[in-house]
Protein backbone atom coordinates (compact mmCIF):
# COMPACT_ATOMS: atom_id res chain seq x y z
CA UNK A 1 0.00 0.00 0.00
CA UNK A 2 2.75 2.48 0.88
CA UNK A 3 4.63 2.18 -2.41
CA UNK A 4 1.61 3.20 -4.36
CA UNK A 5 1.66 6.58 -2.62
CA UNK A 6 5.32 7.23 -3.34
CA UNK A 7 4.76 7.36 -7.08
CA UNK A 8 4.71 10.82 -8.63
CA UNK A 9 1.31 12.45 -9.05
CA UNK A 10 -0.13 11.34 -12.36
CA UNK A 11 0.16 14.05 -14.99
CA UNK A 12 -2.95 15.00 -16.87
CA UNK A 13 -3.45 17.08 -20.00
CA UNK A 14 -6.01 19.85 -19.95
CA UNK A 15 -8.39 17.67 -21.97
CA UNK A 16 -8.01 14.89 -19.40
CA UNK A 17 -8.63 17.32 -16.55
CA UNK A 18 -11.78 18.58 -18.24
CA UNK A 19 -12.98 15.03 -18.58
CA UNK A 20 -13.10 14.90 -14.76
CA UNK A 21 -15.38 17.92 -14.47
CA UNK A 22 -19.14 17.53 -14.54
CA UNK A 23 -20.80 19.62 -17.25
CA UNK A 24 -24.39 19.80 -18.36
CA UNK A 25 -23.82 21.16 -21.85
CA UNK A 26 -26.39 23.54 -23.28
CA UNK A 27 -27.20 23.61 -27.00
CA UNK A 28 -26.08 27.21 -27.46
CA UNK A 29 -23.04 29.15 -26.30
CA UNK A 30 -23.30 31.56 -23.38
CA UNK A 31 -20.19 33.37 -24.65
CA UNK A 32 -20.87 35.60 -27.64
CA UNK A 33 -17.98 37.36 -29.40
CA UNK A 34 -18.14 40.46 -31.51
CA UNK A 35 -16.45 38.87 -34.53
CA UNK A 36 -15.47 42.13 -36.19
CA UNK A 37 -13.83 43.50 -33.08
CA UNK A 38 -12.03 40.18 -32.48
CA UNK A 39 -10.79 40.09 -36.05
CA UNK A 40 -9.17 43.48 -35.67
CA UNK A 41 -7.98 42.92 -32.10
CA UNK A 42 -4.21 42.97 -31.75
CA UNK A 43 -4.28 41.60 -28.23
CA UNK A 44 -6.63 38.60 -28.10
CA UNK A 45 -6.00 38.09 -24.39
CA UNK A 46 -8.82 35.51 -24.35
CA UNK A 47 -6.56 33.04 -26.19
CA UNK A 48 -4.22 32.76 -23.21
CA UNK A 49 -6.02 33.78 -20.01
CA UNK A 50 -8.73 31.12 -20.09
CA UNK A 51 -7.95 28.23 -17.71
CA UNK A 52 -9.57 25.74 -20.09
CA UNK A 53 -8.49 27.32 -23.38
CA UNK A 54 -12.04 27.83 -24.56
CA UNK A 55 -10.88 30.33 -27.19
CA UNK A 56 -8.81 29.25 -30.23
CA UNK A 57 -7.74 31.32 -33.21
CA UNK A 58 -8.82 29.51 -36.35
CA UNK A 59 -6.34 30.58 -39.03
CA UNK A 60 -8.41 29.16 -41.89
CA UNK A 61 -11.61 30.92 -40.91
CA UNK A 62 -9.78 33.99 -39.56
CA UNK A 63 -11.91 33.93 -36.46
CA UNK A 64 -11.94 32.80 -32.86
CA UNK A 65 -13.78 29.58 -32.13
CA UNK A 66 -15.45 29.25 -28.74
CA UNK A 67 -15.57 25.83 -27.09
CA UNK A 68 -18.08 27.01 -24.49
CA UNK A 69 -18.73 23.38 -23.52
CA UNK A 70 -15.58 23.39 -21.38
CA UNK A 71 -16.14 26.78 -19.74
CA UNK A 72 -15.62 26.78 -15.95
CA UNK A 73 -17.55 30.08 -15.74
CA UNK A 74 -14.81 32.01 -13.96
CA UNK A 75 -15.39 35.10 -16.13
CA UNK A 76 -11.69 35.91 -16.55
CA UNK A 77 -12.02 36.36 -20.33
CA UNK A 78 -14.59 39.12 -19.86
CA UNK A 79 -12.30 41.00 -17.48
CA UNK A 80 -9.19 40.50 -19.63
CA UNK A 81 -10.78 41.65 -22.91
CA UNK A 82 -9.78 45.30 -23.38
CA UNK A 83 -12.37 45.71 -26.12
CA UNK A 84 -15.28 44.49 -24.02
CA UNK A 85 -16.08 42.26 -26.99
CA UNK A 86 -17.21 39.23 -24.99
CA UNK A 87 -20.91 39.19 -24.23
CA UNK A 88 -20.76 36.91 -21.20
CA UNK A 89 -24.17 35.60 -20.23
CA UNK A 90 -24.93 33.14 -17.48
CA UNK A 91 -25.74 29.74 -18.99
CA UNK A 92 -29.34 28.55 -18.74
CA UNK A 93 -30.35 27.55 -15.19
CA UNK A 94 -28.79 24.22 -14.20
CA UNK A 95 -26.60 24.12 -17.33
CA UNK A 96 -22.86 24.58 -17.59
CA UNK A 97 -20.33 23.50 -15.00
CA UNK A 98 -21.56 21.63 -11.93
CA UNK A 99 -18.81 21.11 -9.38
CA UNK A 100 -18.79 18.00 -7.22
CA UNK A 101 -16.14 19.29 -4.78
CA UNK A 102 -15.81 23.02 -5.40
CA UNK B 1 -44.67 30.48 -5.16
CA UNK B 2 -46.25 33.76 -4.14
CA UNK B 3 -45.13 36.41 -6.57
CA UNK B 4 -44.07 38.95 -4.00
CA UNK B 5 -41.50 38.60 -1.23
CA UNK B 6 -40.15 40.96 1.37
CA UNK B 7 -36.71 40.29 -0.04
CA UNK B 8 -35.26 38.54 -3.06
CA UNK B 9 -31.65 37.37 -2.97
CA UNK B 10 -29.62 36.59 -6.08
CA UNK B 11 -27.13 33.77 -5.49
CA UNK B 12 -26.86 30.99 -2.89
CA UNK B 13 -23.27 31.48 -1.78
CA UNK B 14 -22.08 32.41 1.73
CA UNK B 15 -23.28 36.04 1.59
CA UNK B 16 -26.67 35.32 0.02
CA UNK B 17 -27.45 32.42 2.31
CA UNK B 18 -26.28 34.26 5.43
CA UNK B 19 -28.70 37.06 4.51
CA UNK B 20 -31.51 34.59 3.75
CA UNK B 21 -30.97 32.73 7.01
CA UNK B 22 -31.06 35.90 9.07
CA UNK B 23 -34.12 37.31 7.28
CA UNK B 24 -36.10 34.07 7.35
CA UNK B 25 -35.25 33.56 11.03
CA UNK B 26 -36.64 37.03 11.69
CA UNK B 27 -39.93 36.13 10.01
CA UNK B 28 -39.53 37.92 6.67
CA UNK B 29 -40.49 36.22 3.41
CA UNK B 30 -37.34 35.52 1.38
CA UNK B 31 -36.63 33.89 -1.96
CA UNK B 32 -33.12 32.97 -3.09
CA UNK B 33 -32.49 32.39 -6.80
CA UNK B 34 -29.47 30.24 -7.60
CA UNK B 35 -28.44 29.50 -11.18
CA UNK B 36 -26.60 26.27 -10.34
CA UNK B 37 -28.07 22.78 -10.28
CA UNK B 38 -27.65 22.86 -6.49
CA UNK B 39 -26.40 25.61 -4.16
CA UNK B 40 -22.60 25.47 -4.34
CA UNK B 41 -22.34 23.75 -7.71
CA UNK B 42 -20.87 26.92 -9.29
CA UNK B 43 -18.81 27.87 -6.26
CA UNK B 44 -15.16 27.34 -5.50
CA UNK B 45 -12.79 28.78 -2.94
CA UNK B 46 -9.27 27.89 -1.92
CA UNK B 47 -10.91 26.13 0.88
CA UNK B 48 -10.28 27.74 4.27
CA UNK B 49 -13.49 29.11 5.77
CA UNK B 50 -13.14 31.55 8.65
CA UNK B 51 -16.29 31.12 10.64
CA UNK B 52 -16.69 33.78 13.34
CA UNK B 53 -19.88 35.05 11.69
CA UNK B 54 -21.28 31.60 10.92
CA UNK B 55 -20.68 30.49 14.49
CA UNK B 56 -22.90 33.32 15.69
CA UNK B 57 -25.63 32.48 13.17
CA UNK B 58 -25.54 28.74 13.81
CA UNK B 59 -23.67 28.07 17.08
CA UNK B 60 -21.36 25.04 16.94
CA UNK B 61 -22.20 24.56 13.27
CA UNK B 62 -19.21 22.24 12.87
CA UNK B 63 -21.10 19.49 14.66
CA UNK B 64 -23.47 19.20 11.69
CA UNK B 65 -21.90 21.09 8.78
CA UNK B 66 -19.83 19.23 6.17
CA UNK B 67 -16.52 20.78 7.17
CA UNK B 68 -13.40 18.84 6.20
CA UNK B 69 -10.76 19.59 8.86
CA UNK B 70 -10.04 22.30 11.42
CA UNK B 71 -6.80 24.12 10.74
CA UNK B 72 -4.19 23.58 13.45
CA UNK B 73 -1.12 23.89 11.28
CA UNK B 74 -0.10 26.75 9.03
CA UNK B 75 3.00 26.90 6.94
CA UNK B 76 4.27 29.83 4.93
CA UNK B 77 6.97 29.01 2.42
CA UNK B 78 9.14 31.25 0.34
CA UNK B 79 10.04 29.41 -2.83
CA UNK B 80 12.91 29.95 -5.20
CA UNK B 81 13.07 27.92 -8.39
CA UNK B 82 14.14 24.75 -6.59
CA UNK B 83 14.39 25.50 -2.87
CA UNK B 84 12.19 26.69 -0.03
CA UNK B 85 12.41 28.45 3.33
CA UNK B 86 9.37 27.87 5.52
CA UNK B 87 7.79 29.17 8.66
CA UNK B 88 5.82 26.37 10.25
CA UNK B 89 3.22 27.00 12.96
CA UNK B 90 1.37 24.41 15.00
CA UNK B 91 -1.13 25.52 17.63
CA UNK B 92 -2.54 22.97 20.04
CA UNK B 93 -5.18 25.42 21.38
CA UNK B 94 -6.71 25.49 17.88
CA UNK B 95 -7.48 21.81 18.35
CA UNK B 96 -10.42 22.51 20.67
CA UNK B 97 -13.75 24.28 19.93
CA UNK B 98 -14.23 26.75 18.34
CA UNK B 99 -11.10 25.56 16.51
CA UNK B 100 -9.88 29.12 15.90
CA UNK B 101 -12.88 29.41 13.55
CA UNK B 102 -10.76 28.02 10.70
CA UNK B 103 -11.99 25.05 8.73
CA UNK B 104 -11.20 23.60 5.36
CA UNK B 105 -14.35 23.12 3.29
CA UNK B 106 -15.41 21.95 -0.15
CA UNK B 107 -17.91 24.49 -1.31
CA UNK B 108 -20.15 22.27 -3.43
CA UNK B 109 -20.92 20.40 -0.21
CA UNK B 110 -20.73 23.19 2.31
CA UNK B 111 -22.91 25.71 0.46
CA UNK B 112 -25.54 23.05 -0.12
CA UNK B 113 -25.74 22.41 3.62
CA UNK B 114 -25.86 26.13 4.43
CA UNK B 115 -28.69 26.69 1.92
CA UNK B 116 -30.59 23.80 3.51
CA UNK B 117 -30.32 25.57 6.88
CA UNK B 118 -31.81 28.72 5.35
CA UNK B 119 -34.65 26.64 3.90
CA UNK B 120 -35.31 25.11 7.31
CA UNK B 121 -35.47 28.66 8.70
CA UNK B 122 -38.20 29.44 6.17
CA UNK B 123 -36.41 30.81 3.09
CA UNK B 124 -37.45 29.65 -0.37
CA UNK B 125 -34.38 28.51 -2.33
CA UNK B 126 -34.96 28.10 -6.07
CA UNK B 127 -32.16 26.39 -8.01
CA UNK B 128 -31.55 26.34 -11.78
CA UNK B 129 -32.94 29.88 -11.84
CA UNK B 130 -30.90 32.57 -13.59
CA UNK B 131 -31.62 36.20 -12.77
CA UNK B 132 -31.04 38.30 -15.90
CA UNK B 133 -31.88 41.75 -14.56
CA UNK B 134 -33.52 43.76 -11.85
CA UNK B 135 -37.05 45.09 -12.28
CA UNK B 136 -37.33 48.83 -11.73
CA UNK B 137 -40.30 50.91 -10.74
CA UNK B 138 -39.85 54.70 -10.63
CA UNK B 139 -36.09 54.14 -10.48
CA UNK B 140 -36.27 51.82 -7.48
CA UNK B 141 -35.37 48.12 -7.71
CA UNK B 142 -38.61 46.30 -7.16
CA UNK B 143 -37.80 42.70 -7.98
CA UNK B 144 -35.92 40.48 -10.40
CA UNK B 145 -36.44 39.09 -13.84
CA UNK B 146 -35.84 35.32 -13.68
CA UNK B 147 -35.12 33.38 -16.86
CA UNK B 148 -38.20 31.13 -16.65
CA UNK B 149 -41.81 31.31 -17.64
CA UNK B 150 -43.61 34.20 -15.97
CA UNK B 151 -40.20 35.19 -14.68
CA UNK B 152 -41.00 38.43 -12.87
CA UNK B 153 -40.62 38.13 -9.10
CA UNK B 154 -41.32 41.22 -7.01
CA UNK B 155 -39.92 42.27 -3.68
CA UNK B 156 -39.46 45.36 -1.52
CA UNK B 157 -35.73 45.00 -1.77
CA UNK B 158 -33.15 42.85 -3.60
CA UNK B 159 -29.85 41.65 -2.17
CA UNK B 160 -27.38 40.96 -4.95
CA UNK B 161 -25.03 38.11 -3.96
CA UNK B 162 -24.17 36.98 -7.47
CA UNK B 163 -20.44 36.56 -6.85
CA UNK B 164 -17.20 37.78 -8.41
CA UNK B 165 -18.44 37.73 -11.99
CA UNK B 166 -20.70 40.67 -11.22
CA UNK B 167 -22.91 40.95 -14.32
CA UNK B 168 -25.97 42.27 -12.49
CA UNK B 169 -24.14 44.72 -10.24
CA UNK B 170 -22.55 46.22 -13.35
CA UNK B 171 -25.88 46.34 -15.16
CA UNK B 172 -27.37 48.21 -12.20
CA UNK B 173 -24.78 50.95 -12.63
CA UNK B 174 -23.40 50.54 -9.10
CA UNK B 175 -20.21 49.05 -10.44
CA UNK B 176 -18.03 49.22 -13.54
CA UNK B 177 -16.51 46.19 -15.18
CA UNK B 178 -13.58 45.42 -12.84
CA UNK B 179 -10.05 46.24 -13.92
CA UNK B 180 -7.83 43.18 -14.68
CA UNK B 181 -5.40 44.41 -12.02
CA UNK B 182 -8.08 44.14 -9.33
CA UNK B 183 -9.07 40.55 -10.08
CA UNK B 184 -7.13 37.38 -9.32
CA UNK B 185 -7.82 34.13 -11.13
CA UNK B 186 -7.77 31.12 -8.81
CA UNK B 187 -7.25 27.69 -10.35
CA UNK B 188 -7.56 24.59 -8.24
CA UNK B 189 -7.31 20.82 -8.39
CA UNK B 190 -8.81 18.37 -5.97
CA UNK B 191 -6.30 15.57 -5.43
CA UNK B 192 -7.41 12.47 -3.57
CA UNK B 193 -5.27 10.52 -1.11
CA UNK B 194 -6.25 8.19 1.73
CA UNK B 195 -6.90 9.88 5.07
CA UNK B 196 -3.96 8.08 6.70
CA UNK B 197 -1.55 9.21 3.99
CA UNK B 198 -2.68 12.84 4.37
CA UNK B 199 -2.37 12.75 8.15
CA UNK B 200 1.04 11.09 8.00
CA UNK B 201 2.39 13.35 5.29
CA UNK B 202 1.19 16.62 6.83
CA UNK B 203 1.87 15.59 10.44
CA UNK B 204 -1.77 15.75 11.56
CA UNK B 205 -3.93 13.86 13.98
CA UNK B 206 -7.55 12.89 13.42
CA UNK B 207 -9.63 15.84 12.20
CA UNK B 208 -6.72 18.31 12.21
CA UNK B 209 -5.89 20.20 9.06
CA UNK B 210 -3.01 22.09 7.50
CA UNK B 211 -3.01 25.24 5.38
CA UNK B 212 0.18 25.67 3.38
CA UNK B 213 0.81 28.90 1.49
CA UNK B 214 3.58 29.30 -1.05
CA UNK B 215 5.01 32.68 -1.95
CA UNK B 216 7.94 33.88 -4.01
CA UNK B 217 8.51 31.76 -7.08
CA UNK B 218 5.37 29.63 -6.79
CA UNK B 219 4.40 30.64 -10.33
CA UNK B 220 7.82 30.52 -11.93
CA UNK B 221 8.70 34.12 -11.05
CA UNK B 222 5.52 36.05 -11.85
CA UNK B 223 3.19 37.69 -9.33
CA UNK B 224 0.95 35.21 -7.56
CA UNK B 225 0.97 32.47 -4.96
CA UNK B 226 0.08 28.82 -4.43
CA UNK B 227 -1.59 26.78 -1.71
CA UNK B 228 -2.26 23.29 -0.43
CA UNK B 229 -5.08 22.75 2.05
CA UNK B 230 -5.89 19.37 3.55
CA UNK B 231 -9.41 17.98 3.41
CA UNK B 232 -10.58 14.65 4.86
CA UNK B 233 -9.38 12.46 2.02
CA UNK B 234 -8.42 15.03 -0.61
CA UNK B 235 -6.09 18.00 -0.97
CA UNK B 236 -7.11 21.36 -2.38
CA UNK B 237 -4.14 22.43 -4.47
CA UNK B 238 -4.20 25.71 -6.31
CA UNK B 239 -2.72 28.96 -7.47
CA UNK B 240 -3.80 32.57 -7.72
CA UNK B 241 -2.52 35.01 -10.32
CA UNK B 242 -3.74 38.54 -11.12
CA UNK B 243 -5.67 38.66 -14.39
CA UNK B 244 -3.52 41.65 -15.45
CA UNK B 245 -0.37 39.52 -15.11
CA UNK B 246 -1.84 36.60 -17.06
CA UNK B 247 -2.83 39.02 -19.75
CA UNK B 248 0.38 41.05 -20.01
CA UNK B 249 2.64 38.01 -20.03
CA UNK B 250 0.39 35.79 -22.13
CA UNK B 251 0.50 33.04 -19.51
CA UNK B 252 -1.78 30.02 -19.54
CA UNK B 253 -3.32 29.32 -16.12
CA UNK B 254 -3.29 25.55 -16.59
CA UNK B 255 0.45 25.65 -17.33
CA UNK B 256 1.09 27.80 -14.23
CA UNK B 257 -0.86 25.24 -12.22
CA UNK B 258 1.16 22.33 -13.62
CA UNK B 259 4.38 24.27 -12.98
CA UNK B 260 3.45 24.85 -9.34
CA UNK B 261 2.78 21.14 -8.83
CA UNK B 262 6.24 20.32 -10.18
CA UNK B 263 8.15 22.46 -7.67
CA UNK B 264 10.11 19.98 -5.51
CA UNK B 265 8.54 21.29 -2.29
CA UNK B 266 5.06 20.79 -3.72
CA UNK B 267 5.64 17.67 -5.83
CA UNK B 268 6.67 15.62 -2.78
CA UNK B 269 3.40 16.37 -1.02
CA UNK B 270 1.22 15.24 -3.92
CA UNK B 271 2.79 11.84 -4.60
CA UNK B 272 0.43 8.98 -5.25
CA UNK B 273 -2.59 11.26 -5.58
CA UNK B 274 -5.32 11.22 -8.19
CA UNK B 275 -6.73 14.39 -9.69
CA UNK B 276 -10.49 14.38 -9.07
CA UNK B 277 -11.60 17.82 -10.25
CA UNK B 278 -10.24 20.93 -11.96
CA UNK B 279 -11.90 24.29 -11.34
CA UNK B 280 -11.39 28.03 -11.67
CA UNK B 281 -12.88 31.12 -10.05
CA UNK B 282 -12.07 34.80 -9.88
CA UNK B 283 -11.33 36.57 -6.60
CA UNK B 284 -11.92 40.32 -6.28
CA UNK B 285 -8.68 41.41 -4.62
CA UNK B 286 -8.70 45.08 -5.50
CA UNK B 287 -9.49 45.91 -1.87
CA UNK B 288 -10.86 49.10 -0.37
CA UNK B 289 -9.82 51.42 -3.18
CA UNK B 290 -11.88 49.53 -5.76
CA UNK B 291 -15.09 49.08 -3.74
CA UNK B 292 -18.24 50.12 -5.62
CA UNK B 293 -21.18 52.10 -4.35
CA UNK B 294 -22.93 49.47 -2.20
CA UNK B 295 -26.59 50.48 -2.35
CA UNK B 296 -29.25 52.17 -4.41
CA UNK B 297 -33.00 52.43 -3.98
CA UNK B 298 -34.18 48.87 -3.32
CA UNK B 299 -30.81 47.20 -3.88
CA UNK B 300 -27.85 46.07 -1.74
CA UNK B 301 -24.59 44.47 -2.93
CA UNK B 302 -22.95 41.84 -0.70
CA UNK B 303 -20.03 39.38 -0.79
CA UNK B 304 -17.76 39.02 -3.81
CA UNK B 305 -20.04 41.10 -6.03
CA UNK B 306 -19.24 44.02 -3.71
CA UNK B 307 -15.55 43.05 -3.61
CA UNK B 308 -15.31 42.07 0.08
CA UNK B 309 -12.02 40.17 0.11
CA UNK B 310 -9.20 41.01 2.49
CA UNK B 311 -6.09 40.82 0.29
CA UNK B 312 -3.59 40.57 3.20
CA UNK B 313 -1.76 37.40 4.21
CA UNK B 314 -5.01 36.13 5.81
CA UNK B 315 -6.87 36.06 2.45
CA UNK B 316 -10.25 36.29 4.11
CA UNK B 317 -13.32 36.20 1.85
CA UNK B 318 -16.21 33.99 2.90
CA UNK B 319 -16.27 35.37 6.46
CA UNK B 320 -16.56 38.91 5.11
CA UNK B 321 -19.22 37.66 2.71
CA UNK B 322 -21.30 36.19 5.53
CA UNK B 323 -20.86 39.34 7.64
CA UNK B 324 -22.04 41.51 4.75
CA UNK B 325 -25.05 39.22 4.26
CA UNK B 326 -25.99 39.54 7.94
CA UNK B 327 -25.61 43.35 7.90
CA UNK B 328 -27.67 43.56 4.72
CA UNK B 329 -30.38 41.48 6.40
CA UNK B 330 -30.38 43.69 9.52
CA UNK B 331 -30.70 46.74 7.32
CA UNK B 332 -33.59 45.19 5.38
CA UNK B 333 -35.38 44.40 8.66
CA UNK B 334 -34.95 48.02 9.73
CA UNK B 335 -36.15 49.26 6.34
CA UNK B 336 -39.22 47.03 6.57
CA UNK B 337 -40.05 48.39 10.02
CA UNK B 338 -39.83 51.90 8.65
CA UNK B 339 -41.58 50.98 5.40
CA UNK B 340 -38.85 52.75 3.46
CA UNK B 341 -36.46 50.93 1.12
CA UNK B 342 -34.81 53.99 -0.36
CA UNK B 343 -31.04 54.37 -0.57
CA UNK B 344 -30.94 56.67 2.44
CA UNK B 345 -32.28 53.89 4.69
CA UNK B 346 -30.33 51.11 2.98
CA UNK B 347 -27.15 53.08 3.56
CA UNK B 348 -27.48 51.88 7.15
CA UNK B 349 -25.83 48.78 5.64
CA UNK B 350 -22.71 50.75 4.71
CA UNK B 351 -22.67 52.27 8.20
CA UNK B 352 -22.85 48.82 9.79
CA UNK B 353 -19.98 47.63 7.60
CA UNK B 354 -17.89 50.65 8.57
CA UNK B 355 -18.33 49.80 12.24
CA UNK B 356 -17.35 46.16 11.66
CA UNK B 357 -14.18 44.28 10.81
CA UNK B 358 -15.29 44.15 7.16
CA UNK B 359 -14.56 47.76 6.19
CA UNK B 360 -12.10 48.37 9.04
CA UNK B 361 -9.85 45.58 7.75
CA UNK B 362 -10.34 46.43 4.09
CA UNK B 363 -9.39 50.02 4.87
CA UNK B 364 -6.35 48.96 6.86
CA UNK B 365 -5.05 46.86 3.98
CA UNK B 366 -6.10 49.34 1.29
CA UNK B 367 -2.55 49.72 -0.02
CA UNK B 368 -1.73 46.01 -0.18
CA UNK B 369 -2.88 45.37 -3.77
CA UNK B 370 -0.80 48.31 -4.99
CA UNK B 371 2.27 47.26 -3.01
CA UNK B 372 2.24 43.77 -4.47
CA UNK B 373 2.16 45.33 -7.92
CA UNK B 374 4.93 47.83 -7.22
CA UNK B 375 7.48 45.39 -5.79
CA UNK B 376 7.84 42.74 -8.49
CA UNK B 377 11.19 41.65 -6.98
CA UNK B 378 9.35 39.70 -4.30
CA UNK B 379 8.29 37.08 -6.82
CA UNK B 380 11.73 36.19 -8.18
CA UNK B 381 14.71 38.37 -7.39
CA UNK B 382 14.38 38.39 -3.61
CA UNK B 383 13.47 34.72 -3.14
CA UNK B 384 16.34 33.70 -5.42
CA UNK B 385 18.82 35.86 -3.48
CA UNK B 386 17.48 34.83 -0.05
CA UNK B 387 17.48 31.11 -0.81
CA UNK B 388 20.92 31.32 -2.38
CA UNK B 389 22.17 33.08 0.74
CA UNK B 390 20.66 30.43 3.03
CA UNK B 391 22.01 27.62 0.88
CA UNK B 392 25.47 29.17 1.10
CA UNK B 393 25.09 29.57 4.84
CA UNK B 394 24.28 25.90 5.36
CA UNK B 395 26.64 24.55 2.74
CA UNK B 396 29.31 22.26 4.15
CA UNK B 397 32.78 22.85 2.74
CA UNK B 398 36.38 23.09 3.86
CA UNK B 399 36.49 26.80 3.23
CA UNK B 400 36.76 28.74 6.50
CA UNK B 401 33.36 29.88 7.75
CA UNK B 402 34.49 33.52 7.79
CA UNK B 403 35.55 33.48 4.18
CA UNK B 404 32.49 31.49 3.02
CA UNK B 405 30.09 33.87 4.75
CA UNK B 406 31.83 36.94 3.41
CA UNK B 407 31.37 35.47 -0.04
CA UNK B 408 27.65 34.78 0.30
CA UNK B 409 26.99 38.23 1.78
CA UNK B 410 28.83 39.78 -1.12
CA UNK B 411 26.85 37.68 -3.57
CA UNK B 412 23.57 38.65 -1.90
CA UNK B 413 24.38 42.37 -1.99
CA UNK B 414 25.38 42.14 -5.63
CA UNK B 415 21.95 40.73 -6.46
CA UNK B 416 19.79 42.88 -4.21
CA UNK B 417 20.73 46.48 -3.41
CA UNK B 418 20.25 46.78 0.35
CA UNK B 419 18.50 50.15 0.17
CA UNK B 420 15.92 48.77 -2.25
CA UNK B 421 15.32 45.70 -0.12
CA UNK B 422 14.78 47.95 2.92
CA UNK B 423 12.29 50.13 1.04
CA UNK B 424 10.38 47.11 -0.24
CA UNK B 425 10.36 45.40 3.17
CA UNK B 426 9.05 48.58 4.79
CA UNK B 427 6.28 48.72 2.22
CA UNK B 428 5.56 45.01 2.50
CA UNK B 429 5.08 45.07 6.26
CA UNK B 430 1.55 46.35 5.52
CA UNK B 431 0.85 42.95 4.06
CA UNK B 432 1.51 41.24 7.39
CA UNK B 433 0.81 43.68 10.21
Amino acid sequence: MTEEFLKPLEEKTLAEKLFLVRFKVDSASHLILDKEVCWECGERACLSVCPTEVYKWEEGKKEITVSYEGCLECGTCRIACSEGAIDWRNPRGGFGVSLRFG
Amino acid sequence: MSERFDCVIVGAGPSGIAAAYKLASSGLSVAVFERGETPGSKNMSGGVLYSTVLNKLIPEFWKEAPVERHVTRRRYSLLSKDSAASFDLEFEPFNTPPYNNSFTVLRARFDRWFAKKAEEAGAVVVTEAVVDDFIYEDGKVNGVSVRMEGGAVYSDVVICAEGANSLLAEKSGLKKRPDPGSMVLGVKEIISLPKEVIEGRFSLEDGQGAALEFFGEALGGVAGSGFIYTNKDTLSVGIGCPVSVLKEKGLKPNELMDGFKKHPSVRRLLRGGNIEEYSAHMIPEGGYNTLPELTKDGLILVGDSAGFVNPSICKEGSNLAMASGVYAAETVIEAKNRGDFSKSVLDGYTERLKESFVLKDLKKYRDVPGILHSAPGIFKEYPDAILEFLQGYFKISEESKDSARREIKKLFRSKVPVWRLMVDLLRLRRFFT
